[in-house]
């Protein structure tokens, strides 16, 4: 590797101003402050969703074949009606939810918008733009673990096939058993859940480099370039699809839950 | 007309301290305008930088109550009531007042690898439309190095800045490496030289850009995600064994020396 310029930084500049972590008189600690709140409240009981093993799916009984996001695929044999497929894990004796979350949570995890909110909110590197990083040292993403965020698109590709399970799932949930084709509130659900987990993938930053933001020329991949401009102004709302589908993916588990649970009528609309 | 007390930084680096000057105010009227108003009437050896009053000259870069601000784009009656603080840009070493050196950034600009053509066909070189409009955003860059200022891996860490560009010159980065007569592979370079994987995309530099480049989104992302294709993508690894793309392979293609 050649450098151009073998010109040297100058270190260690006395700066101006005061010595104080930050001068900012307005409320910066808001923002880190709800997304620690969301995101713990979202961990705590997403943990609490995937150990419980009971009540993820509204079967023939009542007439309804409803599945939580959590358990689905549900891949245990433990699932019994609400079994995906031909393919077990046999004696798998934990809840079936601990199978398959860890995919959607590492696309959360290693998500740009997500990444940008936890370094603020959770590390404090920094807490808010201009107010002072708490730790001594400092090496972004270049030294494990966080060197693996660069696996992002290998998550990315895992939430596209869960995206298609989830919309599987939703098409299913027109079907009540022992009634026929219907609308409920619950295939409503489903369907905005499945909708908003979609916008979500395909606003990613990853998916628009995919489409077409690694080509060198648009002009030379006419195709790929209508793809990335099809991609780029959801990708201006990927916050919004993140926070959305975050937030819908377990009201959609609490709906699923309560139905199944018989604390709540699944309403039939038509 | 009404009046208004600024809390300014002044000293140089030996130290300082604030000194307040209360001056009248009109509406309308910028930070800078009152600035001038200071050094006419009470403080004439107040040090500031400024250029062009329309904020395309980027020099008059400070930090207004803790965020860096163009003085000449600010309006007061923008700011909450009260004092205003106004310091020099933290990242930079002071040079007096509310001047700092920034002479950083010029030692990163000298880095950045100069573009590399093909040689020239003989019907020349073509750019299209739709090659031209995506770096052109980057283009619009005026230098106020505000971004800079506000990224947290050298304001709050001084031993980064030897290896580490900052979003401004990332996007310049960004530019060279979308720009179709490039020859050069600069996905090594970004990653060991100009410490990309240092940005933990707070975007803190696309919040604070006054020319509104989407430099986290559009530059760094980008760029980022162009390295995993040359370091941390398996699945692409293969593609290339396999389509015998070498070129591509950031390995394989050195960044070549400016003219």
């Amino acid at each position: 590797m050649t450098a151009v310029h073998e010109s040297k930084v100058q270190l260690g500049g006395v700066r101006g101003g005061p010595d104080v972590a930050t001068l900012r008189q307005d409320r910066w600690w808001i923002q880190p402050v709800v997304t620690v709140s969301i995101l713990t409240a979202f961990i705590i009981y997403s943990t609490w969703a995937a150990f419980q093993n009971k009540n993820y799916y509204v079967g023939a009984q009542m007439h309804r074949d409803l599945i939580s996001p959590f358990y689905s695929p549900c891949l245990a044999n433990s699932c019994g009606a609400a079994k995906f497929g031909a393919f077990s894990f046999g004696n798998w004796a934990l809840s079936p939810a601990l199978l398959i979350l860890i995919f959607p949570l590492g696309f959360r995890l290693t998500c740009y918008y997500y990444r940008r909110s936890y370094y603020r909110a959770f590390w404090w590197a920094p807490p808010a733009c201009d107010v002072g990083d708490a730790h001594n040292s400092y090496s972004g993403e270049t030294r494990f673990p966080l060197i693996m965020q660069n696996m992002h698109r290998y998550f990315f590709y895992a939430g596209l096939v869960f995206n298609a399970l989830l919309t599987y799932d939703a098409i299913r949930a027109f079907n009540q058993p022992g009634i026929g084709f219907g609308v409920t509130v619950g295939t409503l659900v489903l369907i905005v859940n499945a909708t908003l987990l979609w916008g979500y993938s395909l606003s990613c930053h990853a998916c628009r480099h995919l489409c077409g933001g690694q080509v060198k020329s648009f002009k030379a991949h006419p195709i790929r370039y209508r793809f990335w401009k099809i991609v780029t102004p959801l990708n201006a709302k990927h916050m919004n699809f993140a926070w959305a589908s975050l937030l819908f993916v377990a009201f959609t588990d609490v709906y699923v839950r309560l139905v199944a649970s018989g604390a709540w009528t699944d309403f039939r609309l038509f | 007309m009404s009046e208004i007390t600024m809390r300014v930084w002044r000293g140089d680096a030996n130290g300082g301290d604030f000194e307040s000057y209360t001056t009248e105010r009109s509406d309308g009227e910028v930070i800078l305008d009152v600035i001038h108003r200071i050094q006419a009437t009470e403080a004439p050896d107040l040090a500031c930088r400024w250029n062009c009053k329309a904020g395309k000259c980027g020099s008059c870069a400070v930090e207004v109550n803790g965020k860096p601000r163009l003085m000449c784009m600010t309006r007061i009656d923008t700011l909450p009531e009260g004092p205003v603080t106004l310091t020099p840009m933290k990242t930079f070493p002071i040079i007096r007042d509310l001047v700092t050196d920034v002479s950083f950034n010029y030692v990163q600009a000298k880095k950045v690898p100069a573009l590399l053509p093909p040689p020239m066909p003989a019907e020349g070189y073509r750019m299209f439309q739709e090659d031209v409009e995506r770096s052109q955003e980057f283009r619009k860059c005026i230098e106020c190095f505000m971004c800079q200022d506000v990224c947290h891996v050298i304001r709050d860490h001084e031993e980064n800045k030897e290896n580490y560009a900052g979003p401004r010159f990332f996007i310049r980065h960004a530019e060279l490496e979308m720009h179709p007569l490039d020859t050069n592979d600069r996905r090594d370079f970004v990653r060991e030289e100009a410490g990309l994987g240092m940005c933990n995309i707070t975007k803190c530099c696309t919040e604070v850009c006054p020319e509104h480049i989407k430099i986290t989104d559009n530059a760094i992302i980008p760029l980022k995600e162009r390295v995993v294709d040359a370091h941390y993508d398996p699945v692409a690894w293969l593609g290339r064994k396999i389509l015998r793309k070498t070129k591509t392979s950031a390995t394989d293609a050195a960044v070549q020396p400016a003219p």
